[in-house]
């Protein structure tokens, strides 16, 4: 049955086989013959939109994708051109990029680093699409920003949070229009400490992953500076949906304030337990005890319904702004859909329109160009006030918004309220900042 | 040839020409028809359909011939993401060494696991291995990706950064995974009419890697180690009681199939630098058991079909989205249109799991064999033979 006589004659031929074998792949190493990774050269451009379609973050990528679709067709001169009209720049005529009809691709990452990074490669391989964008956790937006480097196509990030996207883990060919937790600490302090006071016991639950580790830390360096103490900190896995076993401690613990490092599916199950569990309810030494959201979104707010009442955190943005660029924005948003868009759509729209105009004023789809055309670009009425996107780590800087859970919402959109409008000048921080120290933007690649 | 009888040698060499000639059959649709849509030529699908092959037909080493169903295997292959991915960062970018030391590594940590599993068998086997294996997701998930002490950076995944110390990387070569300095992503396109066919610098040598495990498990199922094996599937209680004690072969097979994962391992970190808790999950290790079943469990090319049946379902079934349905059936009226694309919405995108879940259930229901019985009946219907009595040498159910 078996032959394992090993004679000189075989081991010759297996050797020369294998060494075949090995040579083969050598013979096609020639590079392909465009300028840059998937030059578009056709009638049209194709844009690869890559979200949560399923797990703990899936709501936030729906709304993404409705903003993209949205974008597309503002690009390409339908609806009634949405913020295009009160953009700053007027690069953009309504006629795809660069005359080149916008089309896209979509695919679902799971809020899986594995997953998002093997999707981004069927787009950038398969499909060739010459930008990536989305993506609604920071986990999965440095990976596919870190594969994008790599294959030399630009990513424009989505709903990410964490500092690290622009700190440590930042790359030439990845920019982001959101803001970090940096800004969520320095915005939300000066509201806690005028509505909490200066002595508070802390506890926090963390989302275990990048984004939860900055939003903790930056949060504790801002209240610790106010004179808070901090009792706790436990991290919770990310696909974690029952938070009983991790609130339960918390009744013990002697704090008098629960700040909840979640997002998204995490958030709506963690206060809801709090809720359950009467902390809302409960008095340490007299004083009410209370929740902290730092990063919120309406439509976590939906999802925790009740509970969110007069919980404050902070927003990158919100569909009740009176400006010109929001109004347009919700207005067509709200004409295609029924409803009003969340954060994330609004920063995913924005992003798009940002690079399809950075492409116009470069003239070229090529990276290093579109890098170069947004790098230190200033510009307005994209429903943030005056915003700059800082050259030295592809991050903007704009206003940020406190708000609060709404004690009496009209409508089942009206959720938040806005308490403050914090000023671009009073979150803006050093390019050395010791929380975004140790990365390195490195060169840009334009691919092949 | 090469030690093998001649029905082994054909079919060594059918794997051989379907690996090599991948980029031409995997894209018979133009690019830019409506078709092109079911292409699964591109670099990175071909590279994932080669690498759960391997990692398939280490798997049915200790399946198919011992029995012994493990739950864990994903954590093998983790393992020697993690171990190729440190090679990158402290190292070098070449991939020789990092291939080689997920091997290793996965085989000491396979050791490891056998040596404790392996005390029990039946179903208690597979729930300890199953433990072990969510045990190493949450450590490399939580435990050791902690600020202080960063291990496997947790959720976003190990990745090699700029300032990473990489004692052996000098300018000039590619930034990037590379076998003496031919980087794994560098892609030759040929262009021939309306077709266009890629080929892959990393596909190339994960299709040489599989060709070579491929002829190692046709040895190990064809020699007396292999014979032995199955007398374990056979009957364990039995051979014990000739005095023969059956540990010392069951956990060589583990740690063999361990040692395949690794390579899988290895070989996804060097064609996409980064490794991400998740391929430890159990999920990851119920998909490897689903490919060997589906495929054809104890048979030596059923895990391959398998491995890469799944795969394709999840790359290109999971990107149809309901505005390609309505591309597809735009030629309908509309009120028909919708709802034709109704009803296909739940199978695809994001329901791609649904589609496949009844595929698994009509072959487990009406090709016990797998896909390979499934060949086996076509190829004895297209001859005209009578149906032959189920193949029950190599297909009987695992215990």
């Amino acid at each position: 049955m078996s032959n394992n006589d090993v004679t000189r004659r075989r081991v010759l031929k297996t050797g020369a086989v294998a060494g075949a074998g090995l040579a083969l792949p050598t013979i096609f190493t020639a590079q392909s013959v465009r300028a840059f990774t998937n030059e578009p050269t056709g009638s049209s451009v194709k844009l690869g939109f890559n979200v949560p379609q399923t797990n703990a973050y899936a709501d936030e990528g729906a709304d993404e994708l409705r903003a993209y679709e949205l974008a597309v067709e503002h690009l390409n001169g339908g609806g009634d051109g949405g913020m295009m009209n009160t953009f700053s720049s007027k690069a953009l005529k309504g006629n795809g990029i660069l005359g080149k009809k916008v089309e896209f691709v979509t695919g679902d990452t799971q809020t899986k680093s594995d997953a998002a990074r093997a999707s981004a490669k069927s787009m950038i391989e398969k499909d060739g699409a010459v930008m990536i964008t989305g993506g609604s956790s920071s986990g999965v937006a440095i990976a596919v920003q870190g594969l994008c480097q790599d294959a030399g196509v630009i990513f424009m990030a989505g709903l990410t949070h964490s500092n690290d996207t622009t700190g440590k883990d930042k790359k030439a060919n990845g920019f982001r229009h959101f803001f970090n937790t940096e800004m969520s600490g320095s915005a939300l302090a000066p509201i806690l400490e005028a509505n909490y006071g200066k002595d508070r016991r802390a506890y926090h639950l963390t989302a275990d992953y990048t984004w939860g580790w900055s939003q903790e830390n930056s949060i504790r360096n801002y209240t610790e500076a106010l004179g808070w103490e901090t009792v706790n900190a436990v991290k919770t896995p990310l696909a974690t949906t029952d938070f009983s076993s991790y609130i339960a401690p918390v009744l013990n613990s002697g704090a008098d304030v629960l700040v909840l490092n979640h997002y998204g599916g995490n958030m709506v199950n963690s206060l809801t337990n709090a809720v359950q569990f009467g902390l809302r309810d409960k008095q340490v030494e007299g004083r009410n005890f209370e929740i902290i959201v730092p990063l919120y979104s309406r439509l976590m707010a939906r999802g925790a319904g009740e509970n969110v009442k007069g919980i404050f955190g902070s927003t990158n943005w919100h569909w009740s702004l009176s400006d010109a660029g929001s109004q347009a924005f919700v207005k067509s948003f709200g004409e295609k859909y029924g409803f009003p868009p969340s954060q994330a759509a609004h920063t995913c729209y924005v992003q798009t329109l940002l690079y399809a105009d950075a492409v116009e004023r470069a003239g070229t789809f090529n990276p290093c160009g579109v890098a170069e055309a947004l790098e230190g670009f200033d510009f307005d009425g994209l429903g943030n006030g005056p915003t700059l996107y800082r050259a030295e780590d592809h991050q903007c800087f704009k206003d940020v918004l406190v708000v609060k859970g709404k004690e009496n919402p009209t409508s089942e959109f009206d959720l938040l309220e806005i308490v403050e409008v914090t000023p671009r000048a009073q979150v803006e921080y050093a390019v050395d900042h010791p929380d975004f120290a140790g990365g390195d933007l490195g060169q840009c690649n334009p691919g092949a | 040839m090469l030690g093998l009888n001649k029905k082994d040698t054909s079919l060594l060499l059918v794997v051989a020409a379907l690996t090599l000639l991948a980029p031409f059959i995997l894209n018979p649709f133009p690019e830019g028809s409506a078709m092109a849509q079911f292409n699964a030529g591109y670099p990175d699908l071909m590279q994932r359909f080669v690498i759960f092959g391997i990692f398939a037909i280490g798997f049915n080493i200790l399946f198919g011939l011992t029995g012994y169903l493990s739950f864990g295997h994903a954590a093998f292959l983790g393992v020697g993401s993690y171990s190729a991915v440190w090679i990158f960062k402290l190292f070098t970018y070449n991939v020789l060494p990092a291939i080689a030391l997920s091997v290793v590594v996965a085989g000491l940590f396979s050791l490891l696991i056998g040596f404790v599993s392996l005390r029990r068998s039946g179903i208690y086997f597979s729930i300890l291995t199953l433990a072990f294996a969510q045990m190493s997701f949450a450590l490399a998930y939580s435990v050791l990706s902690n600020p202080r002490f960063n291990l496997t950076n947790g959720e976003t995944g190990l990745q090699v950064y700029a300032d990473d110390p990489q004692w052996f990387h000098r300018d000039g070569l590619p930034d990037l995974p590379h076998l003496f300095g031919l980087s794994m992503r560098s892609t030759y396109r040929l262009d021939l009419g309306a077709w266009s066919f890629d080929f892959n610098a990393g596909y190339y040598l994960c299709a040489v890697v599989l060709m070579v495990v491929f002829y190692l498990a046709i040895r190990i199922f064809r020699s007396p180690f292999g014979m032995m094996l199955r007398a374990v599937k056979s009957n364990q209680q039995r051979m014990n009681y000739t005095g023969l004690n059956s540990r010392p072969y069951t956990l060589a097979a583990f740690v063999i199939s361990g040692m395949y994962a690794g390579l899988a391992g290895g070989l996804m970190a060097a064609m996409d630098p980064l490794a991400g808790a998740e391929r430890m999950q159990w999920t990851a290790s119920g998909e490897v058991v689903l490919m060997t079943i589906l495929g054809g469990t104890g048979t030596l090319i059923g895990p391959v079909l398998g491995a890469g049946f799944i795969k394709y379902f999840e790359n290109i079934f999971s990107k149809i989205n309901d505005n390609v349905l309505h591309g597809w059936f735009a030629f309908l009226p509309d009120g028909m249109e919708d709802f034709v694309v109704a009803i296909i919405h739940p199978f695809i995108g994001k329901g791609w799991h649904l589609t496949l879940g009844l595929l698994f259930m009509l072959v487990v229901i009406f090709l016990p064999g797998g896909l390979v019985e499934g060949g086996q009946r076509l190829r004895n219907w297209v001859r005209g033979k009578p149906k032959t009595e189920n193949t029950s040498g190599k297909t009987e159910p695992a215990e």
